[in-house]
């Protein structure tokens, strides 16, 4: 059997291995492990305060953890700037939407390729070739997500000024404008109706597949979670307390008691 | 040991000033957020008001002797200087703050407020300084090697009983609890039935008040008047302020405190022209270190 | 050809104006206020990069114009002044390097703003407030113990560079450096906030979090704009000590940042038409009430009760320009243009011009 140089088809995109997070005496998260493959769309679940957004920020590169270690695609993040982690392939959204009010859904857009520029000042003010093609193609590809999204009529639309799920949409679309291989959605459907979470589930599982990229999910709408993920991690107070499939997790007794009383359930 | 010592006492005076001014500015952060840039002119109409109030009663028309005349100004200048620190929350402040303006146009406001208020001295009164009276005879005693005036020891306990005062204040009665309490969240302290106005009023009033006091006490100690004075000393509170942990009292005095060290010791070693150099750095170096300030607690955001 | 109306209305305009001062059509005066407009104009713009576009709140943009004024006076009185002994360069090559010693000074003051960028990372408005304020004091307060550029009693004789200039041909130099700068200034700062790139700043300031997030590499930008800001400063710095010919450290206190303040917010942060804008109308609101006439007019209800107080033009117009952004921060907080620019609000302007 010849040795492959490449990687085997399920080297894990995101590897997390006891991840602890320590803030003064609070212990936010507790030795959190996960391992997301390509193509899977994982969801994560918990009450709140559970640690959820937590996690998602350490992976992302706001903070640095107190012990464990995660690694994207093999390389670990640790002392990496969030937009360094951006553009070693992780995008996210935010639980409350993040747009840039005062400048255009494309400008929204076309900043998310800020790494991938490729020129600087001088080129900037020289308007050299060199920026004025990047400055085509960044265009071109921005538009083009819009036009994917159905938004390209809104392209010099200020974010504000559009329905809120529009908004979520743009983030949504904003966050696959790095070129991400896994993208961490953050209470993506908060605020949606049920026609809107409907709308979201399509969307998603669309994003899934024609961008072929990971999804790693938090949310609280149950019907959301169930049907996209293939499987959901749970935590509360830090720790995880069940892993498993959608079913699995619903009848878990664990999860049953986290979440007693909890309307979303 | 002797120069040590009395360098030590020279500092404690010296940054009793600004250990005054700086309270005026954390109480106003600690309740409105915001920096009161004018603060350090209010200081400057506080002298100002003083040299005019003993001017007036020193004169044959009251006639009042200078040791009464300095137990009557104390009051009234804290007195009129509240004031002063009250109508330009008023006129300026209050308006913006109803209109739930953004921070930056009011602290662009106070900016332009302390601006106002030295060129209107400036025009008014012109530039020629003036002289504060001697209103308490200058008494030196000296123990061991060191030389002490009554009036370097009325400064420094004057701002002792200041601070314990305001500790009083803040943690015993209703109004300066609300005071803490509106630093945490503002939303919460009308629905606790306490009027926000009154507090931020009151806030002011005693700011202001002590900056009056460090006016008054400054004058007496560096007699000679400008409009421009309260300028740099603003400054440098403020930065005091700030390094010692802006919207905390402690963090006030300590600050202001270690600003007097600071600019006494550098000037005890190196020569004068270097002093505002030496503390600028100095406190730019601990706000780096420790961003939030001493005694200040770490603010974090949301993500 | 209405595409290049306002273009060419720009370059006629200015051609007309070093022609009327080379002709002495207009006199000195009526030149200076001219090329004080135009280092207004540089100093409102570029602070407007960092206090504007990326809305940070710093007060002490002084500082820069301080660093670059000094630098671009010492470097040329080295090279074509007699006060450090004999010039280093001879007096025919004042044209080309005049401009390179501007550049130089606007250099070393970008650098010296990385004082407060550095700080900036993590620092909120307040705290970056302070330590501009104090970085304006420190720099100032450094060049006043430096005895061998003058000190406290300030620096001169830089008017032999510019009379190296005068020697090779009698025209208005001064103007035309001015002119020239400005238009870099504002050139420079529009292609670079229009860019994909300079977009940047705008989105650390209206999310910062976000724009991290989104790949850009906030700390860096941070440090670039304050870099074109303090850089343009410093060269409008280098053209005023010329211009005056002294210089003097007190001139780049806290006042002189205040009016580059003022500058920005009535402008409108964010706005480069607002900022141009507004440095015009306030250098001759300045110029306006310069005149004791005028001030005296303007007080009279008051000298009627006081009639023994006299007001000096020069100190009233330091209580009327706070004021007047006083009442603008109450009534107009947005400054003249908010933050939109010129051709936003006059669509119509966009079939006149084409800058690219």
């Amino acid at each position: 059997m010849a040795q492959s140089q490449t990687q085997p088809a399920s080297a894990p995109i995101l590897e997390i291995r006891g991840l602890t997070q320590q803030f003064g005496g609070l212990r936010a998260v507790s030795d959190f492990n996960v391992e997301l493959h390509p193509g899977e769309m994982v969801g994560l679940i918990g009450p709140n305060g559970a640690g959820k957004t937590t996690i998602f920020n350490l992976t992302s590169g706001f903070y640095q953890p107190s012990e464990g270690e995660i690694l994207v695609l093999g390389e670990n993040t640790a002392g990496k700037k969030p937009h360094q982690v951006t553009s070693m392939g992780v995008a996210r959204t935010f639980q409350n939407i993040r747009l840039w009010n005062e400048m255009s859904v494309l400008d929204n857009i076309r900043l998310a390729q800020h790494y991938q520029l490729g020129y600087g000042f001088f080129h900037a003010v020289f308007r050299s070739k060199h920026y004025k093609q990047r400055e085509r193609e960044v265009e071109t590809k921005a538009r083009e997500l819009l036009e994917v999204f159905g938004l390209h009529d809104y392209a010099e639309e200020l974010p504000k000024n559009l329905p809120y799920g529009t908004q979520r949409k743009l983030e949504i679309a904003r966050a696959l404008s790095s070129q991400p291989l896994l993208l961490l959605l953050d209470e993506p459907a908060a605020g949606l109706n049920s026609a809107d979470a409907k709308e979201l589930i399509r969307l998603i599982r669309w994003i899934h597949g024609h961008f072929n990229v990971t999804i790693w999910m938090i949310e609280h709408h149950m019907d959301v979670m169930m049907e996209l993920c293939t499987r959901i991690k749970v935590i509360d107070f830090g720790e995880t307390i069940a892993e498993g499939t959608p079913d699995e997790v619903r009848n878990h007794p664990a999860v049953i008691a986290a979440y007693l009383g909890d309307e979303n359930i | 040991m002797d120069f040590i010592l009395q360098n030590v006492l020279n500092a404690l005076q010296w940054g009793s000033f600004y250990a005054l001014i700086a309270l005026g500015y954390t109480l106003v952060y600690g309740v409105l957020r915001l920096i009161n840039f004018a603060h350090g002119d209010v200081f400057m109409v506080g002298a100002y008001i003083s040299y005019f109030l003993a001017g007036f009663l020193l004169a044959p028309a009251i006639g009042l002797s200078p040791a009464l005349t300095f137990v009557v100004i104390v009051p009234l200048t804290m007195a009129l200087t509240s004031l002063v620190g009250v109508t330009l929350e008023r006129v300026a402040y209050r308006p913006l703050r109803r209109k739930g303006a953004h921070r930056l146009y009011v602290v662009i406001t106070a900016l332009m407020c302390g601006l106002i208020l030295e060129y209107s001295n400036l025009a008014v009164l012109g530039a020629s300084r003036l002289k504060f009276p001697e209103l308490i005879e200058k008494q030196i005693w000296n123990l061991g090697g060191i030389t002490v005036t009554n009036l370097k020891v009325l400064v420094i306990v004057a701002a002792i009983l200041v601070f314990i005062f305001l500790q009083w204040v803040v943690t015993r009665t209703r109004i300066g609890m609300a005071m803490r309490g509106i630093s945490y969240d503002k939303f919460a302290i009308p629905l606790m039935g306490i009027p926000i106005d009154t507090i931020i009023v009151f806030t002011f009033v005693l700011g202001s008040g002590f900056a009056g006091l460090a006016g008054l006490l400054f004058a007496m100690s560096y007699p000679v008047l400008e409009p421009f004075m309260g300028m740099l000393i603003g400054w440098k509170a403020f930065i005091a302020a700030v390094v010692g942990g802006i919207g905390d009292i402690k963090g006030a005095f300590v600050g202001g405190f270690l600003l007097g060290f600071i600019e006494v010791g550098v000037v005890s070693v190196f020569p004068s022209t270097y002093r505002d150099l030496f503390a600028f750095t100095i406190l730019l170096l601990i706000l780096w270190m420790k961003p939030t300030g001493l005694f200040g607690m770490p603010q974090s955001t949301k993500i | 050809m209405t595409k290049y109306s306002l273009n060419i209305l720009m370059v006629v305009s200015v051609i007309l104006l070093l022609g009327m001062a080379h002709f002495r059509l207009i006199d000195n005066y009526i030149q200076m206020v001219a090329m004080t407009i135009g280092i207004n104009i540089m100093m409102s713009t570029s602070l407007n990069l960092v206090n504007g576009n990326m809305g940070e709140f710093t007060c002490g943009h002084a500082a820069f114009m301080c660093v670059g004024a000094y630098i671009s006076s010492v470097l040329s009185v080295f090279c074509f002044g007699s006060k450090f002994g004999d010039p280093l360069l001879p007096a025919a090559s004042v044209l080309i390097v005049f401009p390179i010693i501007l550049l130089i000074g606007g250099f070393v003051a970008a650098l010296s703003s990385l004082l407060v960028s550095v700080p900036s990372f993590k620092t909120r408005d307040d705290y970056l407030a302070i330590i501009s304020i104090a970085v304006n004091y420190m720099i100032i307060s450094a060049i006043e113990n430096m005895d061998f550029i003058g000190g406290s009693r300030g620096f001169q004789g830089m008017k032999d560079t510019v009379w190296a200039m005068i020697d090779i041909f009698d025209g208005p130099w001064m103007m035309f450096w001015v002119v020239s700068f400005m238009f870099m200034t504002v050139w420079v700062i529009r292609r670079f906030i229009n860019s994909t790139y300079g977009k940047g700043v705008n989105a650390i300031c209206q999310d910062e979090v976000a724009a991290e997030i989104m790949s850009v590499n906030t700390n860096k930008i941070k440090i670039i704009n304050f870099m074109i800001a303090a850089g343009l400063a410093g060269c409008a710095g280098g053209l005023y000590a010329h211009i005056i010919g002294y210089v003097n450290p007190q001139s780049f206190n806290i006042l002189k940042s205040t009016e580059a303040m003022v500058m920005v917010y009535l402008g409108g942060m964010g706005s480069l038409s607002g900022a141009i804008i507004s440095a015009v109308i306030f250098t001759m609101l300045l110029e306006v009430l310069r005149s004791q006439a005028i001030i005296d007019g303007l007080l009279s209800p008051i000298t009627l009760v006081f009639p023994d107080w006299e007001p000096s033009a020069g100190v009233i117009k330091w209580v009327m320009i706070p004021l007047l952004l006083v009442i603008v921060m109450q009534f107009r907080p947005e400054g003249i243009m908010g933050n939109r620019e010129l051709s936003d609000v006059f669509p119509r302007l966009k079939k006149f011009y084409r800058f690219k």
